[in-house]
């Protein structure tokens, strides 16, 4: 509640929009309320499980603990801004294949986290993976999916000869 | 025709929805004109309430209103899935931490939230009994008002309720040896990422109510009662859950929910934190004293079992949980006398609730580990005590239940090759094995309806809850396999009270088994009618006529089912229905009710490190192996007990509620509430099928869901032991318990 909104800009999934926002809104709730964008999920609220993990300026972050105003100028790419035309990245193909989904709620964060790994590191080992995913909890899964989903994507990128097989 | 699609590990179907962030969870609906709602609770468990002024409150711009049990009608309604003693605010007197006195509602969830924090609750902190042993004091103070506690034994003591099972004579046999020691587990929480949220929507002539329940149909039957509407004018929408695993099978804060939208006369929105979520849902903490008897050669002669189930403030599910878990406390042994006293005892605690094992991984926690304990005193292999304890298949193990169902036998064998049992360890490392058994579904009633398309293409309705466990994608293989419609062509629909025909529950790892044979019989149904329907169309007699999947064969030649469909209902168009239903009745003789549909066995092996210096264990294998009947996806198996076993894995080494003495919560949220993360868990972690096509599923399949967590922490227990020569009671097995345990010399057994 305040007596001000904040005007900001901010480029969302490559596309430019110009957002009132409260002056302690988080960028969670600025994707998820204002943008429509759901696919980002919110858990713990204090940075702790990734849930709501989105790409902001090439830098993975917990969105539930970024003011939307910090996010002014900024870049952010989220869950919805990974596919190209509905169909799944290659990460995202791994994630299914490797039955790294159940429940999902964890899905959209920890893809991130997994898109951000991948970018800076094409050819994580195993142990870099569970490094690069240790903030990020699912519930369901125990995680070895997970890990084999994130090696199984770095491998059809390697090999892009492969890259369409199932 | 398709062929093998079952025990084929087809992807998840909803999977990719899922990864593209478009699935719709509850948290994600928005109501045109709603509102915003936010709970005032008090920073204690148990307080008397002397006033709650709302004054501050509603001048917060964009407040509408504000709830309390002053506006409430006398008595305040009350509700639970078995017990109706849960009002739906406070009635004067909190009973546990979280437990709301008021609820706000405002245009915005900021305007809600800062409303709440400006309700002023005056009141009186009074003392809390959240231990067993308080709980058992005759002269300790009631929990619950004995007006709410109808007219059992115990209404004037804070034992809900206490049930005696056994056989044999436990007082007179005989043994070589007796081994007695009291386990203890902790309260732990489901954790499901997704927090509670919910929303009420008054409609011209009821309510709809956005809830992600595991039950619809038992949410729908509760707000009918608290509202006094028939179960046609009260819709459930239930999108599947982002994780439940117990913790959404019953109804917490929906009844409060709806009746403040409808006396508000606008849809209204509750979202908890994870906090909050933390005290709406948990598991019961257990003290499990267990006295066993073993002959010399390790056969096992007694188990004489007392559990002590630390229940919240009020029953939900749990005086459920204990009997059910308590009534095979003895696990899958060939035991020739047994005696099980079992009570679930009130506290100023949150209401515990289904968790994943349903009260069995309590059970085992002690009963396994007490073989572990003979095992090292009659100086035997930890393996052999147990194979030489467990029945064969079709061997009755309890006198009036079924017999063994499975090959458990396999279970252990194949848990202990694939952990290396046997093997040199290097110093620090250590392996155990446990085996865990959970009775299965007792009572069931599942409905479905198919509906096979002019196109071929088919629509299946069910009122189970796909919350992660795949039922869309087994129940797509069972239609796949009978009708022979392409995946591709098949619509799974749920959570939709108005639409989806009834169901019991999605609960005991039931819904493969029960609401799949509902299944199979719809299939069945659309195939009786479509040999019907080509007997009118070809001019045949029905009885030349045989149905396969996808597929009419006629004694002039075969058609396909788009071909009859077509022929058929031609230009006026149709379809056919197809309907299923499946139920285990209530068979009153039977302590449970019914005896269980199938047992749910598994063998878990753990190998672990421990650090000495610091206490701190690591895992490096974890084994389960399930004796699951047939694997209809085998991935699908292997993700539920890859899952479960590291749920186990938190409860085993992390996971606990810490309690003041007044009965606060001091570690809720996920920074103090630590579970596994990537770097917790296992590199190898696997999960091993046994498959004999002896269950009562379709296929001969069993439930699987729970199996994982069940013996996970006997199995760490007893690596733990073998890495530091001492064993641990109590859990969960933190480096302190463990430094500690080092740091002292060791009890004797």
């Amino acid at each position: 509640m305040s007596d001000r909104t904040i005007r900001i800009s901010v480029t969302v999934n490559q596309q430019r929009r110009e957002v009132e926002v409260e002056p302690c809104e988080t960028l969670l709730e600025m994707l998820r309320g204002r943008l429509d964008l759901t696919g980002t999920k919110k858990c713990c609220g204090e940075g702790e499980c990734g849930a709501c993990t989105v790409i902001m300026d090439g830098r993975a972050v917990n969105s539930c603990i970024v003011l939307a105003a910090e996010a002014d100028g900024s870049e952010v790419l989220t869950i919805e801004g990974l596919a190209a035309e509905g169909r799944p990245n290659s990460l995202q193909q791994a994630f299914l294949d490797s039955g790294a989904v159940q429940c999902g709620f964890c899905t959209p964060g920890m893809i991130m986290a997994a898109h951000y790994l991948l970018l800076n590191n094409p050819h994580p080992t195993e142990e870099e993976i569970r490094e690069g995913l240790s903030g990020n909890l699912c519930r369901c899964t125990g995680y070895g999916k997970i890990v084999e989903a994130v090696q199984a994507a770095a491998e059809s990128a390697a090999e892009p000869a492969s890259k369409n097989r199932r | 025709m398709k062929q093998g699609i079952v025990g084929s590990s087809i992807n998840r179907v909803g999977g990719l929805a899922r990864v593209l962030g478009t699935q719709m969870y509850v948290a994600d609906v928005k109501l045109p004109n709603m509102l915003h709602a936010k709970l005032v609770h008090l920073d204690c468990a148990h307080a008397r309430v002397r006033s709650i002024d709302c004054r501050e409150a509603l001048k917060v711009e964009g407040v509408r209103a504000v709830l309390s049990a002053a506006d409430l009608p006398r008595p305040i309604p009350r509700f639970g899935p078995t017990y109706q003693d849960r009002p739906i605010l406070a009635e004067e007197t909190t009973l546990f931490h979280g437990e709301p006195v008021a609820i706000v509602a405002a245009e915005s969830e900021h305007a809600a939230e800062v409303a709440a924090s400006r309700v002023k609750v005056d009141y009186q902190e009074l003392p809390a009994i959240c231990m067993v042993t308080q709980a058992l004091d005759p002269s300790a103070e009631l929990v619950q008002d004995p007006a709410i506690r109808g007219q059992g034994p115990f209404k004037n003591t804070n034992i809900l309720d206490e049930w005696s099972f056994g056989w044999g004579d436990v007082e007179n046999c005989r043994a070589d040896t007796v081994i007695e020691n009291t386990y203890t587990f902790p309260i732990v929480t489901q954790f499901a990422i997704e927090p509670f949220t919910f929303l009420a929507e008054p409609t011209a002539d009821g309510i709809t109510v956005y809830s992600a329940i595991q039950i619809p149909y038992g949410l729908q039957r509760i707000l009918a009662a608290v509202l006094n509407l028939p179960l046609s004018r009260v819709r459930i929408i239930a999108p599947d859950p982002g994780g439940a695993f117990g913790g959404k099978q019953h109804p917490k804060l929906e009844p409060l929910l709806a009746y403040f939208a409808l006396r508000l006369g606008r849809p209204l929105r509750l979202e908890l934190t994870l906090a909050e979520s933390f005290q709406q849902a948990r598991r019961a903490a257990a003290e499990v004293r267990v006295r066993s008897g073993f002959n010399s050669d390790g056969t096992l002669v007694f188990q004489d079992i007392e559990s002590n189930y630390l229940i919240g403030a009020y029953a939900d599910i749990a005086a459920r949980v204990v009997s059910k878990a308590s009534y095979v406390a003895a696990g899958p042994y060939r035991v020739p006398n047994v005696r099980i006293l079992a009570r679930a005892l009130l506290s100023h605690t949150p209401p515990s609730t289904a968790f994943r094992g349903f009260g069995a991984p309590q059970e085992n926690w002690a009963v396994e580990s007490q073989l572990d304990a003979a095992a090292k005193k009659l100086r035997l292999d930890r393996v052999d005590i147990r194979r030489k304890n467990l029945p064969g298949p079709g061997e009755v193990f309890m006198p009036h239940d079924p017999p063994a169902d499975g090959d458990w036998a396999e279970c252990l064998e194949k848990a202990a090759e694939a952990v290396g049992w046997g093997q040199p360890l290097p110093e620090g490392r250590g392996r155990g094995i446990a085996m865990g058994l959970k009775a299965g579904p007792t009572t069931a009633a599942s409905y479905t309806i198919v509906r096979l398309h002019l196109d071929g293409s088919a629509t299946l309705y069910s009122g189970t809850s796909d919350m992660g466990q795949g039922a869309r994608t087994v129940f797509s293989q069972i239609v796949a396999e009978e009708l022979g419609v392409a995946l591709e062509q098949i619509a799974v629909v749920m959570g939709d009270t108005s639409v989806v025909p009834f169901d019991l529950q999605t609960s005991a790892s039931r819904s493969t088994v029960v609401m799949g044979n509902a299944i199979i019989k719809a299939c069945g149904d659309i195939k009786r009618q479509m040999a019907e329907l080509a007997a009118e169309c070809y001019g045949v007699a029905v009885d030349r006529i045989r149905v396969a999947p996808g597929m009419v064969h006629l004694p002039e030649g075969d058609h396909s089912f788009v071909e009859v469909l077509q022929d058929r209902f031609g230009r006026v168009k149709g379809e056919v229905i197809g309907v299923g239903s499946a139920r285990n009745e209530y068979v009153k003789e039977h302590p449970l009710g019914g005896p269980p549909a199938f047992y749910e066995v598994v063998a878990i092996a753990a190998e672990v490190e421990v650090d000495r210096e610091t206490g701190e264990t690591e895992i490096l294998k974890l084994i389960v192996a399930g004796d699951v009947g047939r694997a209809i996806n085998p991935q699908a198996v292997s993700m539920q007990d890859e899952g479960a076993a590291v749920q186990g894995l938190g409860h085993s080494l992390m996971e606990q509620y810490i309690l003041d003495a007044a009965g606060r919560i001091r570690n809720l949220g996920a920074l103090d509430y630590r579970i596994p993360t990537t770097k917790d868990v296992p590199r190898e972690l696997r999960s091993i099928h046994i498959e004999n096509a002896d269950g009562p599923g379709p296929y001969g399949a069993k439930g699987v869901a729970e199996g994982g967590i069940l013996a996970t922490a006997p199995a760490i227990g007893g690596a733990v032991e073998e890495a530091i020569g001492v064993r641990i009671r109590d859990l969960p097995l933190t480096p302190e318990r463990i430094w500690t345990a080092l740091n002292r010399p060791p009890l004797p057994d």
